[in-house]
């Protein structure tokens, strides 16, 4: 009995949110009924301010849930808390911590004993091996999203919320930190806020756009992620999501 | 090395001017002696000074560690429960409307000619200084980051330890750089009140019987300790930077 509670808790679960959402006093979306699939990974499009962020953080448990109403379900019943590993759109990064400090902040939290092994993988994964004992100040942009994403993945939950974890990368940096992601994470629920349709259509089980009337869903390759981008198939995909992205005003 | 010449350009201008003074003016040496004078007065009585300077630097270092370390603990017990900051902090205010050198008679009478009235001036004059300004730092951790610690699950302790506290040592160097400044008042204004011994007790002396060579002989070894903990608080308030 005990061990499959303890299943049911490590495993991904799906989780529906529906409801709308009013801030400072008018309405910042509504109708939005979405699905997260269980152990896959759902793409987040839509407008610069049309609340991806507010989404993401009503799901981690993160907001006051005052403006919000409606429900947020999961498929095994359990509380979500202590499931989810979050990456905001800022890095966070502690700057009084090196890169492998920032990186086991999770587990230092939790009065844990970090896997310092692991931790050092992952840094040499994201492409920071020879930055491990730098500060955050000594890091360009990227670099230091590389650090957030390598600190997000180390907390190994079953439901990962990334919002915009790429933005700041070069296009080839990019390509391989969407393919590390795809890898750490293959299993787990995620859901990952983007403005870019190639990234969307490269890695999603399934595609939404938060528009302010509500959420659509957007049709995906047949083909399982992440997607080879020279299949046109793929491109023909991307080319029609920019262009509904464009129509939508 | 620049710095160091600079301050010596300094204090010889200072010197110059000061020398000139006397001389130009003519003022009597009981009015204003020169600096050659103090010099030597200073010299003559290098032992009694030299003693009761460390009376005096006990007792301010004795009010700094203390009241530093008496004002942390507040600002972080405060920051950890909102009940007890509504609580404690209108007390705080409170008695900073009360003047601590109006304190100082009660404190000698209470705790007597020695240190202890001494040091515990110098706490309560930098105390509260110390407490609001760690506070201010502790409860001003950006949202996100406290969000983030959320999501991970951190317990209270961990997160003030490894976050909250780290954030707010700046701020904290900012409390301790004014407490250096205020701690050496406090101990030489409980020493103007009553003691038997200290540099603030000795200037007062000297100042009574006129012998104003020997009471600018004391104040500038007052000025020069003042000034060496100034410059170890700030390289101690450096070391708290991490932006
Ligand atoms: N603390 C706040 N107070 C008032 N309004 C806010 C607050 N935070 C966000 N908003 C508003 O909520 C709206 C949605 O913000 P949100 O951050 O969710 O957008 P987003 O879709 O993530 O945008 P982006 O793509 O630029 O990150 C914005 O219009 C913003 O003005
Ligand atoms: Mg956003």
């Amino acid at each position: 009995m005990g061990c499959r509670f303890a299943q049911a808790v490590t495993d991904a679960p799906a989780i529906r949110i529906r409801g709308r959402y009013d801030i400072a006093g008018h309405r910042l979306f509504d109708g939005v009924d979405l699905e997260l699939l269980a152990g896959q990974w759902t793409c987040l499009l839509g407008r610069s301010g049309v609340g991806k962020t507010t989404l993401l953080r009503l799901i981690a448990g993160l907001d006051s849930g005052e403006a919000f109403e409606g429900n947020i379900w999961v498929s095994d019943d359990n509380p979500l808390d202590g499931r989810i590993s979050y990456m905001a759109q800022s890095d966070l990064l502690l700057p009084w911590l090196t890169v492998l400090e920032n990186v086991v902040l999770g587990i230092r939290l939790r009065k844990e004993k970090p896997d310092m092994r692991r931790a050092m993988d992952l840094i040499g994964q994201v492409g920071l091996g020879g930055y491990r004992d730098e500060k955050p100040n000594a890091l360009s942009g990227g670099m230091r999203q590389r650090t957030a994403l390598a600190r997000t993945l180390m907390e190994e939950r079953p439901i990962a919320l990334l919002d915009e974890p790429f933005s700041a990368l070069d296009a080839s940096t990019r390509a391989d930190m969407q393919d590390l992601a795809a890898r750490k994470l293959k299993g787990k629920t995620v859901l990952i806020v983007t403005h870019d349709p190639a990234e969307a259509v490269r890695l999603g089980h399934q595609i939404a756009v938060l528009t302010s009337h509500g959420l659509r869903l957007w049709q995906t390759p047949s083909s399982a992620p992440v997607r080879d981008q020279h299949a046109p198939e793929t491109a023909i995909f991307q080319a029609e999501l920019l262009s509904f992205l464009r129509g939508l005003r | 090395m620049n710095k160091i010449s600079y301050l010596a350009g300094v204090t010889a201008f200072g010197l110059t001017v000061w020398q000139g003074t006397v001389w130009i003016a003519g003022v009597p040496h009981f009015i204003l002696p020169s600096p050659r004078r103090v010099a030597q007065v200073g010299w003559e009585n290098r032992v009694l000074i030299g003693e009761n300077a460390l009376v005096t630097g006990f007792e301010v270092a004795m009010g700094l560690v203390l009241g530093v370390l008496l004002g942390a603990v507040t600002a972080v017990q405060l920051a950890r429960s909102d009940r007890l900051y509504r609580l404690v902090m209108p007390l705080l205010v409170f008695t900073q409307a009360v003047p601590v050198f109006a304190l100082a008679p009660i404190l000698t009478l209470w705790l007597g000619y020695g240190m202890a009235s001494k040091v515990m001036m110098a706490i309560l004059i930098i105390y509260f200084p110390v407490t609001s300004a760690f506070y201010d730092g502790l409860t001003r951790v950006p949202q996100d980051v406290t969000d983030m610690a959320r999501t991970m699950n951190g317990t209270n302790w961990q997160v003030m330890w490894r976050i909250r506290i780290p954030h707010a040592l700046p701020s904290l160097a900012t409390g301790l750089k004014l407490a250096a400044v205020y701690a050496p008042l406090g101990a030489v204004i409980g020493e103007w009140v009553g003691a038997s011994r200290g540099l603030g007790y000795l200037m007062l002396l000297a100042n009574g019987r006129a012998k104003t060579d020997l009471m600018f002989a004391r104040l500038v070894v007052l000025a020069i300790m003042t000034i060496g903990l100034h410059l170890a608080v700030k390289r101690a308030a450096l070391r708290m930077q991490w932006e």
